[in-house]
């Protein structure tokens, strides 16, 4: 997914002159290209990611677009006010990107785990929240992004994510059916994606055939999709906590449903992982692969 | 020959004293320290037309000690950014000259702070910005000598002179205090241009309320580095019975108090 940002944003940026990208001391080698191509617009930033998005909405304020990029918790929490008030409050069309999200770097420890970013992000007013599922769509979000000027939040993996979109139909804020089925719905956010097309496949083999939405956006929601969903349980996946993410912004617009269904939030649990080894035996530990998503759904069908 | 300029200052020094007086707003001292600064670089420094204050090319001020900001509306409008009388409306609710700047509402004021130590980084994307369109204008921040304690300052001041921003000039008013004592007490503050210097600044320390030494420092010839101006300033500076005293931070003057800074001023009432 980093080899395709970094791909995408310099066939960007090559066409549009208002691209910069600022990087906090990450990515080696991975913007050789774009350095060699546009050295007065690929800026390191050093270790200093507070100043990096300060600097961003400075250039924004002169109408260029910047991209911020570095590891997703040093880029989201650690700079949090620097986003809110000289990104968000002014409303600067930057674009923070946040790579290694969620459980990317799982044996790395907390320090690299990114499980609260998406809550964060998502309740700062203006800024718009993607989590694309692989590279193809990372590389149509990424484009859409910089047509609308305003704060986007995009958080992406890091290598060798399997291409499940392909192919699919692209529209920026909606989300995407990858699998039709009436018994449940399987609402997947970001990378997590090829788990829950896994525990869909199994659970059609037991005979319980639950649809698999991609929802890359989450904030805003796809409104349209949340509405029109077939009578069955919802269960939201994401690489995230539990608390204040994908499955809570949509168990909160569901509230507000006279026959909403009921919503299961699957994610990290409220706590610290310890040494739960690398992403899929994380993955397990919080009961988000897919075997754990397949009881998940069986448990709450029985 | 900068008696029209002091006398400037001094007339915005007693309309402050009067505006914290009608609005009841706090941060007088501290809006008082830079008005000589501000003066200096609105009256002869700054490339901004009133008529047209989001001009492409103009000159940019972030004034990174938001809390001070009245300084800089009565600044602006007696530059003519927009009418005198507007002064009126500071600190009312829904007025459009708020205690703490916004973005975007105030004609003028090209930042939105008051949390410190965002001024400069912002001001280093303005800067890089000018360099990056091929749009050649200067980038002046003014932040507070508290504000210095803040982390992401020193981010700023280490990029900066990589990115080699020679027209990017920071000023600090440096008055002595922060919100609970003197900044020396507080923190480690001295010595702070060598501090700017060893980062790769062209740093230099001037008395903050001399016309002639503030617009010697913004003014003579540069070099590839970005600029620091470590202004000795007094907070409260204008009125005896502010100077020096950091209750200032927080009260408004009384209308004998009014009086009394016109007198010491020598300005009409």
């Amino acid at each position: 997914m980093r080899n395709a940002f970094a791909d995408e944003i310099l066939k960007i940026a090559l066409e549009d002159q208002r691209i910069v990208v600022l990087s906090g001391d990450i990515g080696n080698r991975l913007f050789d290209k774009f350095k060699a191509a546009m050295p007065e617009r690929f800026h390191n930033c050093g270790v200093a990611e507070a100043n990096m998005i300060s600097l961003a909405a400075g250039l924004a304020s002169s109408g260029l677009c910047p991209v911020c990029y570095t590891i997703t918790p040093f880029v989201t929490t650690r700079c949090l006010e620097q986003i809110k008030l000289d990104v968000c409050y002014h409303n600067m069309p930057v674009t923070i990107v946040g790579t290694g999200s969620g459980l990317s770097y799982a044996a790395l420890g907390s320090t690299h785990h990114s499980f609260e970013d998406l809550a964060i992000m998502r309740c700062l007013p203006g800024m718009r929240v993607l989590a694309p599922a692989d590279a193809p769509e990372l590389r149509q979000i990424l484009r859409s992004t910089f047509d609308q000027s305003a704060p986007a939040y995009l958080r992406i993996g890091k290598k060798g994510e399997p291409v499940l979109t392909e192919g699919q139909p692209f529209h920026p804020n909606r989300w995407q059916c990858l699998r039709e089925g009436r018994d449940a719905i399987i609402l997947s956010c970001g990378t997590i994606l090829e788990e829950a097309l896994s525990a869909a496949e199994n659970l059609s083999a037991s005979g319980i055939h639950a649809a698999v939405w991609n929802c890359a956006s989450v904030k805003p929601l796809d409104f349209e999709a949340l509405s029109s969903l077939p009578p069955a349980p919802v269960f939201t996946v994401e690489e995230h906590s539990i608390l204040g993410g994908f499955g809570s912004a949509v168990a909160e617009f569901l509230s507000f449903q006279l026959s909403a269904p009921r919503v299961h939030r699957l994610g990290i649990p409220d706590e610290f992982l310890h040494d739960t080894g690398e992403q899929h035996e994380s993955r397990i530990h919080c009961g988000i692969d897919s075997a754990g998503i397949m009881k998940a759904v069986t448990a709450a069908l029985r | 020959m900068n008696e029209d300029l002091e006398h400037i200052a001094r007339e915005i020094r007693f309309r402050l004293i009067r505006l914290s007086h009608e609005a009841q707003s706090a941060h007088l001292a501290g809006a008082l320290s830079c008005v000589d600064i501000l003066v200096a670089l609105y009256w002869r420094i700054l490339r901004i037309d009133p008529a047209d204050p989001l001009a492409r090319g103009r000159d940019r001020l972030v004034f990174s000690k938001g809390h001070a900001v009245a300084a800089l509306y009565a600044i602006l409008a007696k530059k003519g950014f927009f009418l005198e009388q507007n002064l009126a409306r500071y600190n009312q609710p829904g007025a459009g000259y708020p205690e703490q700047p916004c973005p975007g509402l105030t004609p003028g004021v090209e930042w939105a702070t008051g949390s410190l130590g965002h001024g400069l980084g912002v001001g280093l994307g303005m800067a890089l910005a000018s360099k990056i369109q091929k749009n050649p204008h200067s980038t002046f921040v003014v932040m507070s000598d508290g504000e210095c304690q803040e982390g992401s300052v020193w981010e700023a001041s280490m990029l900066a002179p990589r990115l080699d921003l020679s027209p990017l000039t920071v000023i600090v008013d440096f008055n002595g205090w922060q919100a609970t004592g003197r900044s020396r007490e507080i923190m480690q503050m001295e010595p702070l241009a060598e501090k700017w210097t060893t980062f790769g600044w062209d740093a230099c320390e001037i008395d903050g309320h001399s016309m002639q030494e503030i617009l010697a420092a913004l003014e003579s010839p540069r070099d590839h580095r970005p600029r620091a101006i470590i202004a000795r300033t007094t907070k409260g500076k204008g009125a005896s019975f502010i100077e020096d005293d950091n209750n200032w931070h927080y009260r408004s003057p009384t209308s004998e108090e009014v009086e009394r800074a016109a007198q010491e001023l020598k300005v009409a009432t």
